[in-house]
């Protein structure tokens, strides 16, 4: 009973502001700490790769990005789901709040890819399934935010945004398994869940203490941008004009 | 049925449907969003032949042969069929013996595949060059085990 009550007090935005605001001061912390130690073993701890030596090492800024791009799209589609179910104003909300760092996240996977690309490849950009559908998502997000931006009725662009992500949530299982069902250039999965990784075990570390600091980032400036949309739509209310830094 | 049940049903069906009709699309398309042709689907004549097509494959050890000004040949393999390959302009810095290469060009008249393009396809494999080492004398003893009849560990 507890924890129903708690989900449902947490689900309103009066109370979820001030706790929205501890959590991004943390994030914010953890990614600051973490980036720092992940970037000092990615260029001074981790090895040099027997085949392409030091350039390797944009790995540990690509991957994690290109996990979070699909991963904050997963978050996203789950927020927009519960709310076009239950109607809830604060998941909606949280989609919102999260589309821009998805954004950035493959826009990073992308650009860092084509870096990776020209030197291993010889090539910038190549129209194989694994690229041609992170591009996908990129133009998903990009028309998400659109599509929520050009709808003036808040509650009407949830919805219509809501859409457009549970459909091109199909897009995700495709670039997961794209370097699995078809021949790319793009190599397969360096770590997977059931077959473990194929890296060596300091380079594994370096590249998921970047992970989490991507993710600590991500959940730190969507935390503070969730804020600021609750802020932006309830502006009318008591309990924002009541807000301490209101009003002053 | 309360009414956020049945938005939860319609969101279901949805989902479903949409799943159904994508995993369709891409029966449909099979093969075609392959990126690249290999060496054994060109023997069976699967690849287009009379316009550019993609190929895929290892270069064969021992293939490479370097002619005039920039002009190399080399055998691509996938281990059961090889074909030959011309090109002539800057390999990229990975393309090597045995290294995976996909090169775009079309299949010339003397059974030359004639490549305008020719990227480097690397592995999902990373570690430091002393590992690399290890293994390929750990593998070699192996071989060396098995041909002198011993079993290998």
């Amino acid at each position: 009973m507890g924890g129903r009550l708690n989900l449902y007090k947490f689900s309103s935005p009066a109370t979820f502001y001030p706790l929205a605001g501890k959590i991004g001061k943390i994030s914010t912390l953890i990614a600051v700490v973490l980036l720092v130690i992940g970037l000092y073993m990615s260029f001074f701890v981790a090895p040099t790769d027997y085949k392409q030596g030091e350039g390797y090492r944009i790995i540990f800024i690509h991957v994690p990005s290109a996990w979070m791009s699909m991963f904050i799209y997963l978050v996203m589609a789950f927020w927009a789901g519960i709310g076009l179910v239950f109607n809830t104003r604060l998941s909606s909300m949280m989609a919102q709040a999260l589309a821009p760092t998805g954004a950035i996240m493959t826009f990073i996977a992308l650009w860092t890819g084509a870096f990776w690309g020209k030197p291993m490849w010889g090539a910038w950009w190549v129209w194989d399934a694994r690229l041609t559908s992170e591009l996908i998502l990129f133009f998903l997000y990009i028309g998400f935010i659109a599509l929520q931006g050009s709808i003036d009725d808040a509650r009407r662009a949830d919805r219509a945004g809501a859409v457009l992500l549970l459909v091109g949530v199909v897009n995700i299982p495709i670039i997961y398994f794209s370097v699995k069902w078809w021949n790319t250039l793009h190599q397969g999965a360096s770590v997977s869940v059931t077959e473990g990784s194929n890296m060596s075990t300091i380079m594994l570390q370096a590249m998921l203490i970047m992970t989490f600091a991507f993710w600590a980032y991500s959940i730190a400036v969507s935390m503070y941008r969730v804020r600021a949309i609750i802020l932006e739509r309830e502006k009318d209310t008591r309990w924002v004009s009541e807000l301490p830094e209101i009003r002053r | 049925m309360k009414a956020r049940h049945k938005r939860f049903g319609f969101l279901l069906v949805g989902l479903v449907v949409l799943g159904a009709a994508a995993w369709l699309v891409f029966n449909a398309l099979g093969n075609n969003l392959s990126y690249f042709f290999s060496p054994t689907e060109v023997a069976e004549n699967k690849a287009p032949a009379n316009h550019v097509f993609r190929l895929g494959g290892l270069v064969q050890p021992g293939s490479l042969e370097r002619g005039e000004k920039l002009t190399v040949h080399f055998d691509v393999t996938d281990n059961a069929h090889a074909v030959k390959v011309a090109y002539t302009g800057i390999l990229p810095d990975l393309f090597k013996e045995g290294q995976g290469v996909i090169a775009q060009g079309r299949m010339g008249s003397d059974g030359v595949f004639v490549a305008e393009e020719v990227l480097a396809k690397h592995d999902e494999n990373y570690m430091p060059p002393e590992v690399a080492d290890a293994l390929e004398k750990g593998h070699d003893k192996g071989v060396a085990d098995m041909a002198k009849g011993n079993k290998p560990l």
